[in-house]
């Protein structure tokens, strides 16, 4: 969480933590950040966001799904532990782990357009990876065409953490596009 | 550069910034790793034995069995992180070798070296250590360490150890960053560390790496207390599988460790679970029994 609010305070955007359901009212925007996805779905059903936060996606609020985040808001899982669910929003298939365990973990730059200029840079941490994109633009690629980012309406997921490598460009995208796109 | 670079600083301390805010519990096998992912652990510790048997039962202890290990990876999809012995750079290659998310160099296992600790930098999978005040820190992230946790006494169920060492760090980083430029020089003598490194801390006003406690939490008030003294989360060891009901205990210490400024919610959730782990007070504990001692 820390390391997206360093890239919102470094692009001058006020933020706060959304932990309770009240916390959800008057923001224009949301990222889930990483972490573990099957811990996130817990502790989104017991402290209760779960169902407004799956309202105000279903409602237009745009949403920017790193790692875990992207995991919550794809429709489907490969590799979910029993009863893992999601919030959903992105109709891909989602492969937990794809990559394998942190020994896989890696930097690298990767190719995403909708930005322009270089590539972006990116870590993967045992990371997630697209498998199945029925309605979705895809929005990132690896070199081998393995898809990491796609976006459908204001729902954007990425499989990679930009936000540990001094990247911003990904954040300064969707709050241009995604987040001001809804205001209009 | 769309080339893959693995074992970077970045990746390694990433995973670490990915289980901030969670509780990482010790398992001994498969069953005890599935009720620790199902009680929302972000991430499983493998070990021999935990730390309440290793000082009842005594000898040395060492890394686990290459099977449980196994195991234990196969049966979770959480992070899965094992312990080896302080210097036992083997040790440590073995796990990689089994392709653990994180080795803990850890002073609940008999120490290996009593000279070195293992030199971290040419290993990709990364690593977290122990430390009882900001040097001891320092060094092992020197080392290569990717992570910090405060020791705490493992095995006792008794939080004051880990009270005293995550006070310690924080106080003693407050301290740093109150000295003007010319007194770091001083600093880094003092704390055995590198000028470089001892600027960093006193200009962030924190470690570079997360900074998790360990080391007798047996109780989701112990783990929020922690989370309140300025942890990024919390290892739990004998505290839940040596307690009255683990399942229940394991859930709740997780909320606690979430929701660690709502009393309310501590309430709740420390509500009918049982009993806690017998605990053994340090101050009890003969020297050459306190395990927080290993490691320098």
């Amino acid at each position: 969480m820390r390391e997206h609010e360093l890239v919102l305070e470094e692009l001058g955007v006020s933020h706060r933590q959304v932990r309770t359901p009240s916390d959800l009212v008057g923001i224009d925007g949301i990222i889930i950040p990483g972490g573990e996805s099957s811990v996130i779905d817990k502790l989104s059903r017991i402290f209760e966001v779960r169902e407004p936060l799956i309202s105000a996606i279903a409602g237009g609020l745009p949403v920017l799904g790193t790692c875990a985040g992207l995991i919550l808001l794809s429709n489907s899982v490969i590799g979910a532990i029993e009863g893992q669910q999601t919030f959903g929003g992105l109709d891909v298939a989602v492969e937990r782990n794809a990559f394998g365990g942190q020994v896989e973990s890696f930097e690298t730059a990767i190719d995403m357009p909708v930005i322009g200029g270089a590539s972006v840079k990116a870590a993967f941490i045992r990371a997630p990876l697209i498998r199945d994109v029925r309605e979705c633009e895809v929005i990132a690629t690896l070199t081998n065409g393995d898809i990491v980012g796609v976006r459908s309406g204001n729902c954007v997921g990425i499989s990679f953490h930009p936000e540990l490598v001094g990247e911003s460009r990904v954040h300064a995208w969707w709050l241009d596009t995604v987040v001001a796109g809804a205001q209009r | 550069m769309a080339e893959k670079t693995v074992g970077t600083p970045l990746v390694k301390s990433g995973l670490a910034e990915m289980l901030k805010g969670g509780v990482i519990m010790d398992v001994v096998n498969a069953e005890q790793a599935k009720i620790a992912e199902d009680a929302g652990a972000v991430a499983v510790m493998a070990l021999e034995r935990v730390p309440a048997d290793i000082r009842s039962q005594g000898g040395v202890a060492r890394m686990s069995d290459p099977d449980l290990i196994d195991q234990i990876i196969a049966t979770v999809s959480i992070p899965v992180m094992a312990k080896a012995r302080i210097g036992h750079f083997v040790e440590a290659q073995v796990l990689q070798s089994l392709g653990v998310d994180y080795i803990d160099e850890s002073e609940v296992l008999s120490p290996a070296d009593y000279v070195n600790h293992i030199d971290k930098w040419p290993f990709t999978v990364p690593f977290v250590c122990g430390a009882t005040n900001l040097g001891e820190a320092l060094r092992r992230i020197t080392e290569g360490a990717s992570m910090i946790r405060s020791k705490g006494e493992a095995g006792t169920g008794d939080v004051s150890e880990a009270t005293k060492h995550i006070r310690t760090i924080r106080g003693e980083i407050a301290a740093l960053s109150a000295k003007s430029e010319d007194e770091l020089y001083v600093a880094a003598k003092e704390l055995q560390a590198p000028l470089e490194l001892v600027r960093q801390v006193a200009r962030d006003k924190k470690l570079p790496v997360v900074l998790f406690v360990a080391g007798g939490v047996a109780t989701p008030a112990d783990a929020a207390m922690m989370m309140q003294l300025g942890a990024d989360g919390v290892f739990v060891g004998s505290g839940v599988f040596k307690s009255g009901n683990p399942v229940e205990r394991a859930k709740a210490i997780v909320k606690a460790t979430t929701a660690y400024t709502d009393a309310k919610v501590i309430a709740d959730v420390s509500r009918g679970l049982g009993e806690a782990m017998v605990g053994i007070n340090v101050s009890d504990l003969p020297a050459p029994h306190r395990l927080s001692e290993r490691g320098w």
